[in-house]
């Protein structure tokens, strides 16, 4: 049980060469001798998938359900102190530890992940040769590696959005590999900041589980969904968090609103897109789903949310990819389609065909990415079919990878694809009556459009008259062994991998549908209640399809014969089209409506309408919204009403000033001392009036006062003396 | 002949003292005027020195005094007359009317 055990190892290989690349990075690249380089940084992912191919046998031969270990606490406290109140109102420990779950579901993702970024890693030591930052381009697909992987082994939900994160930035950095280029640094800033919203889905979604569950460990919740699912089957609580959780899927594995990103992710090197883009990080929302499957068979309306935007975005994202001109775009919204496949069967409640779907997928959509990266070196980096033809003759090893892995997508038995698409449109069809069928016509809709885009794009690539430059001409030739090796490991899986899930009415023992039923086990009571509960639509899951089932396969083989028909006609009418295009060779679509070819090649003007509605860098009638608009609209707020009151209280301070001046001049000068001084200069005028300046009046005045004096004193006695002396 | 009373150096006193107040409120020049305030104080010192023969000496040693301060006084009014004088070059007391409004 070694390998087991130390399962923590796997992740952490790729991140010793990330770190290794950090520090010593730029040291150990040399333009002429890659070998340190590739040696750390190839070689770790190469000892990884060898452990991680060792820890899955272990597993498989222990026996049990589930491996988890448990490293250590990282957030919350094992004394029980960090408590949160549940819905309820009873008190739950949150505790989220760094812990490893092995079961057959990360098992699966494990060894693709893995095996698919080994071959990645050294087709890149070829296609990367002769770019710039050759380090850090591997330190960055060693940090995704670790991203991921931490991603698929967390135990909780709240490391498993680590790596979720995790992987998000190195998408980021990957896409803006070449970050000279403006349109490179764009792609890069949109994918990240669409997969963020999603991210907030992811987030709540996961506090919402806390908050009714009590913890947010994967095991425990799906305990906790599965013994309580009677009474809490549609419990809207519970389709609130699936559908958020729905939400982070919708971004981080670009189904609608949320696709946005990934054609213009293309900007990136082509291994960053088939690694990043194809195989691994896209799929991380089905992950994530199909872990969180007991909640969401809890909560049968976001299970048909997902069908039919699984479904609507297949549709959607095939429709725009039957047009457009460049290799890579084609195969980007390729993805987006499949990856709407990969929805619908979780939708319709089939997790199993989806995981296989992944798997299958996996494989092909990266032999198509690295095969196209192949045809892109030979042309000297041209990447427009419009300029390229009649490839196949010379690059044969190429050519012949992409064909097989054509054959695969378009659903062309023996194939993989075939296995995997079927076994989703039958489960489609099958699993629930009336409406639900409508999304298996989309589904059959877009299987005809995703054999004649994937047609189209062979026979204008390698099929043909040529309708290269001269000088590109010239150059053309196979890529190194680095490179074409991958492509046949590729091809053999993408060959046989189909085998490991033939279903049971074509003769075959459904071995990876098998080995997934312990994750999937719906509960009985599920079962049974979800026919009354349900509604209208009469969601009949596994017990109308075993009555199916005793009844002959007939419905089945019927459909089986539908999809290779569809593939057919898609290959058909590509043939017809394309196979013999020359110089300016028409399409059909445009010839035939004008308007709609037109409207395809701007992909439903989808980023245009965004750019009115939510960023912001359009503006609708004079007015901006979205991001932009509201930081237009701060803007005014900020210069109308903060400086204006800014500037209202200067006006306000200047004016007090003037009305203090005012009173301090009029009020208090003038009042309160010109005031008195007039009042006392107006008094004096009469009274200054005595002051003559004639010294002899005062001495006058001065006599009068005397004799006044003397006579009122002196007089009636003066007079009476004499009157009675006689003298 | 009637006897010369007291009443009769009163009198004179008087009338020496009235002819020195009309001087003094009617001249016109300035030393005129000083003469006049002289001719005062002496009616002044004769009352006195009247007085004091029918009682003690005090009469007589008040008016010494008044005579001393009449004598300063003069010297004070001249200085001030000379003052006015050097500025003004009149003696003319209806022109004495700086502190007029």
């Amino acid at each position: 049980m070694f390998f087991l055990e130390h399962i923590w190892i796997i992740p952490l290989l790729p991140m010793l060469g990330a770190t290794m690349m950090f520090f010593f990075g730029r040291k150990l690249d040399d333009e002429h001798d890659k070998t340190w380089v590739n040696s750390i940084c190839v070689g770790l992912v190469v000892v990884a998938f060898a452990w991680a191919c060792m820890a899955v046998w272990q597993f498989v031969h222990s026996g049990q359900p589930y491996f988890e270990k448990v490293m250590y606490t990282w957030l919350g406290s094992d004394s029980g102190k960090l408590l949160f109140p549940m819905q309820g109102g009873r008190l739950a420990d949150f505790k989220v530890n760094v812990g490893f779950l092995l079961d057959p579901l990360s098992s699966v993702w494990l060894l693709f992940v893995t095996g698919v970024g080994m071959l990645i890693h050294i087709y890149s030591t070829g296609y990367m040769k002769h770019d710039g930052g050759y380090y850090r381009f591997f330190g960055y697909m060693n940090l995704f590696m670790f991203s991921m992987l931490t991603l698929v082994l967390a135990n909780n939900y709240v490391m498993m959005f680590v790596g979720w994160e995790g992987v998000g930035l190195c998408s980021y950095l990957l896409i803006g590999f070449y970050f000279h280029k403006h349109s490179a640094s764009t792609a890069a800033n949109k994918a990240f900041i669409v997969n963020r919203i999603g991210d907030a889905g992811v987030l709540l979604g996961t506090f919402m589980i806390f908050w009714m569950v009590g913890t947010v460990n994967f095991t425990s919740v799906t305990e906790f969904a599965r013994t309580s699912a009677s009474h809490l089957l549609g419990n809207p609580y519970i389709t609130a968090a699936t559908l958020l959780l729905f939400l982070g899927a919708c971004g981080k594995s670009a189904q609608l609103p949320l696709y946005v990103w990934l054609p213009d992710a293309m900007e990136g090197p082509t291994p960053v897109s088939a690694l990043i883009h194809a195989a691994t990080m896209v799929t991380a929302g089905v992950y994530m789903v199909c872990r969180s499957n007991a909640l969401f068979q809890l909560a049968p309306d976001s299970m048909m949310v997902v069908a039919v935007v699984g479904a609507m975005t297949a549709l959607f994202a095939a429709l725009i990819g039957l047009v457009q001109n460049d290799i890579k775009r084609v195969l980007a919204y390729s993805t987006v389609s499949q990856l709407g496949y990969m929805f619908l069967a979780l939708g319709v409640g089939a997790f199993a065909a989806g995981v296989f779907h992944v798997l299958t997928h996996a494989f092909f959509k990266a032999l198509l990415f690295l095969g196209s990266g192949s045809v892109i070196h030979a042309m000297s980096g041209e990447q427009d079919m419009r300029w390229m033809g009649n490839l196949g003759k010379k690059i044969p090893v190429t050519f012949r990878t992409m064909l097989i892995a054509t054959l695969a997508i378009a659903g062309i038995p023996p194939f993989a694809g075939f296995f995997s698409k079927d076994e989703i449109l039958w489960q489609t069809w099958s699993s629930h009556a009336g409406a639900f069928r409508v999304l298996w016509g989309i589904g059959y809709v877009t299987a005809i459009l995703t054999a004649f885009y994937m047609f189209r794009l062979v026979f204008l690539t390698f099929y043909g008259e040529s309708r290269m430059s001269h000088e590109v001409e010239h150059h053309v030739h196979e890529s190194p062994k680095s490179m074409t090796i991958p492509l046949v490991i590729l091809a053999i899986c993408a060959v046989f991998s189909g085998f490991l899930g033939v279903p049971s009415a074509l003769g075959g023992s459904d071995r990876i549908g098998h080995f997934l039923e312990p994750v999937f086990a719906m509960h009985e009571t599920v079962s049974t209640e979800a026919i009354p509960a349900a509604g209208a639509e009469a969601l009949a899951p596994v017990q109308q399809e075993e009555q199916k089932e005793e009844g002959g396969h007939g419905m089945e083989y019927l459909l089986m014969c539908l999809s290779v028909g569809a593939a057919g006609l898609g290959w058909y009418v590509a043939k017809r089209s394309y196979s013999k295009a020359g110089k300016d060779y028409p399409e059909p679509i445009n010839v035939a409506a004008p308007p709609v070819y037109r409207t395809l090649l701007n992909k439903f003007y989808v980023d245009e309408l965004y750019d009115y509605l939510f960023t912001g860098r359009r503006k609708l009638g004079g007015v901006r919204l979205g991001a932009q608009g509201l930081g237009d609209a701060l803007w005014e707020f900020d210069a109308n009403v903060i400086d204006g009151g800014v500037n209202g209280a200067g006006w306000l301070t200047k004016f007090t000033g003037t009305v203090s001046n005012w009173w301090d001049k009029w009020i208090i000068d003038g009042i309160g001392v010109n005031g008195p001084a007039f009042v006392a200069r107006v008094l004096s005028y009469p009274v200054r009036l005595v002051q003559w300046g004639l010294v002899q009046w005062y001495a006058l005045v001065m006599v009068f006062g005397l004799i006044g004096l003397t006579w009122y004193y002196l007089a009636p006695i003066h007079a009476l003396r004499i009157f009675l002396l006689g003298k | 002949m009637a006897e010369i009373t007291t009443l009769h150096y009163l009198v004179v006193a008087a009338a020496l003292f009235l002819i020195g107040v009309i001087g003094v409120l009617t001249r016109r020049n300035v030393i005129i005027i000083l003469m006049s305030i002289e001719l005062i104080l002496n009616a002044v010192n004769l009352n006195l020195v009247a007085f004091s023969r029918l009682y003690n000496l005090h009469g007589q040693v008040f008016a010494i005094f008044i005579i001393a301060d009449a004598a300063a006084e003069a010297a004070i009014a001249l200085g001030i007359l000379i003052a006015f004088f050097r500025n003004k070059e009149t003696v003319n007391m209806d022109e004495v009317d700086l502190l007029k409004w």
